[in-house]
């Protein structure tokens, strides 16, 4: 539904996007990471035509954004940052409007009304004006504006942003629900979020997709991916790391907690090394050890976007 | 047909807009007071004793608009820009000239009908003698389409800030600039230098193209001037607003 191509924006002598290309397809929810100033926003501006590229090329259902700047905007959903919204309106006012100006008439428009402000909890609001909402209504608001035509792409620029944790939840759980059937783009610092609804990540910093794959896919790159986590007792503290040193798929191996009942240890494992778990307990039992714990690390979202964005302040491994 | 329907839609929401805050009202209030106060008091209606408006209604128009169509039109979009919803209008599926033209078509209806609320000094005219009254309507008619024209200048100066009061001065000094032209004062001044150069400067001032209108003559020129402002000025907000977004 949306592809990118080499996208690119210079503002003066910065180069905001440089050389983006990514596609989105119909079910997918894609989640833009990256950190202040990345370009996130400017992407996004660039894909609902809000701001043309300095180079490159949008399409959104087949349709150049900037040849065929109407055919594509009718397909978009979009919420910018911020979610502004008319604050001399009433929700209601606003909501008509936003359906109106999607060519919705009549009672096909009175029905997308009412169902927006179902699916986005309005009622309590709905004769308010803008100008007097909460930020989580007026959020809510701006979403509600941006799927009133059910579009098949949603371009989200920080959905989530300012919302309670109720409201958050019911925003993802929303995002997920839609993203079976269109094509998602949304942009969050929230990196649970990545988790909880996308289908995909990209993370982007400086202008440029730094890593695009699923969510389990960008904790691989961690260092803490498959490194176990194990729990040893009945021996002698230096032997334990003596010899899960020497096994053949260990790197380094980082003592955590040092008792008199045993010790907590950490293995990290060789590059491409398969999984050390059963490895580990199968040498435990030989060597005749107490196993009190032993489990895997799934790798760590959080690290990896530290790792990645700030390659150079960035702190590596455990402790 | 379905730009017109676009066109509607973004008029209908800025009128809403208008009348939902004081502003509209506040507005109107005064400008009724104005031209009041400059009818018969400045204008020296009654004194005349003629039953005509040119004089004492429509001669001050070129002058109080000068302050008060800015006030309506440095909001257009100043506005827009500061809050941010000038990402939502302009990422729906309409053209931006449709959203200029709607968002303009919207103030002018509006002073189109603060022009229209002055009816009781056409009443009173009418009561007291019996003028031509093809006169008063063409002047009317002038003096909207010179609203207009400030209008329009505003809402090019109104696109290229986000401060309203910015938006404000810099149209009142382009507006001040196309009266001066055509100011008695001023033409002397340049007459005394060389008269096709007045005349020149003369022929840009909405002063000299309001006169016809006054005297009741309904000159194809004078409307294509006021006509060609606004056009002209529309098409610069159209410029500015692409400047903005281009970075």
């Amino acid at each position: 539904m949306i592809r990118v191509q080499n996208l690119a924006k210079i503002f003066g002598a910065k180069h905001a996007v440089d050389g983006v290309s990514f596609t989105v397809e119909r079910g997918e929810v894609l989640g833009f990471l990256g950190p202040n100033g990345a370009g996130k926003s400017t992407t996004m501006r660039m894909i609902t035509g809000f701001i043309p590229p300095s180079a490159g090329t949008v399409t959104v259902g087949g349709f150049d954004i900037v040849e065929h700047p109407i055919e594509a905007r009718r397909l978009i959903g979009y919420l910018p940052e911020n979610a502004p919204a008319y604050t001399d309106m009433t929700v209601h006012g606003f909501l008509n409007f936003a359906a109106e100006i999607r060519g919705l008439r009549g009672d096909a428009r009175k029905q997308a009304v009412r169902r927006v402000v179902e699916t986005c909890f309005l009622e309590p609001v709905l004769h308010q004006s803008v100008e007097t909402l909460s930020k989580g209504y007026r959020h809510r608001t701006c979403f509600a504006q941006s799927i009133i035509h059910d579009p098949d792409v949603l371009v989200l620029d920080e959905p989530t942003d300012g919302l309670d944790p109720n409201q958050k939840h019911e925003v993802r759980q929303l995002i997920r629900r839609m993203g079976e059937k269109k094509a998602i783009i949304f942009s969050t610092h929230i990196l649970e979020e990545v988790d909880a609804v996308c289908s995909r990540a990209i993370i982007i910093d400086r202008g440029r997709i730094v890593a695009n794959g699923t969510p389990a896919e960008l904790r691989q790159k961690s260092e803490w991916a498959g490194a176990v986590t194990a729990r040893v007792g009945g021996v002698q503290n230096g032997v334990v790391k003596q010899k899960l040193s020497q096994l053949a798929m260990a790197g380094k191996v980082v003592v955590l907690e040092e008792n008199t009942t045993g010790v907590l240890v950490r293995v990290f494992p060789k590059q491409n090394g398969g999984d050390l778990a059963p490895t580990i307990a199968s040498l435990s039992q030989a060597e005749k050890w107490t196993l009190a714990e032993l489990h895997t690390e799934e790798g760590r979202l959080d690290e990896v976007f530290r790792d990645i964005t700030m390659p150079d302040t960035a702190q590596r491994g455990g402790k | 047909m379905n730009s017109w329907a676009n066109i509607r839609t973004i008029t209908k929401r800025e009128l809403g807009a208008y009348f939902s805050s004081p502003l509209a009202y506040v507005f109107i209030v005064i400008f009724l007071l104005l031209c009041g106060f400059f009818t018969f008091m400045i204008g020296g209606f009654f004194e005349r004793g003629q039953a005509a408006l040119g004089g004492p209604f429509f001669e001050w128009h070129p002058w109080f608009y000068l302050f008060l169509v800015p006030a309506v039109g440095m909001r257009l979009w100043a506005e827009e820009r500061r809050v941010g919803t000038i990402e939502l209008l302009l990422t729906m599926p309409i053209t931006a000239w449709q959203a200029i033209v709607g968002k303009f078509l919207a103030s002018w209806l509006f002073l189109g009908l603060a022009l229209a609320l002055t009816f009781p000094v056409v009443i009173t005219v009418n009561y007291l003698g019996s003028p031509d009254n093809g006169v008063i309507l063409c002047g009317y008619i002038g003096s909207w389409l010179m609203a207009g024209a400030y209008l329009a200048i505003s809402s090019f100066t109104s696109a290229m800030t986000r401060t309203q009061v910015v938006s404000f001065i810099v149209s009142v000094v382009i507006c001040l600039f196309l009266i001066l032209a055509g100011f008695p004062p001023v033409t002397r001044l340049l007459e005394g230098w060389a008269r096709p150069l007045a005349d020149a400067v003369a022929s840009f001032s909405v002063i000299t193209h309001f006169e016809g209108f006054q005297k009741g003559v309904l000159d194809s020129r004078d409307v294509i001037f006021f006509l060609s402002i606004i056009v002209f000025s529309l098409f610069t907000t159209s410029v500015i607003l692409r400047g903005h977004r281009a970075g």
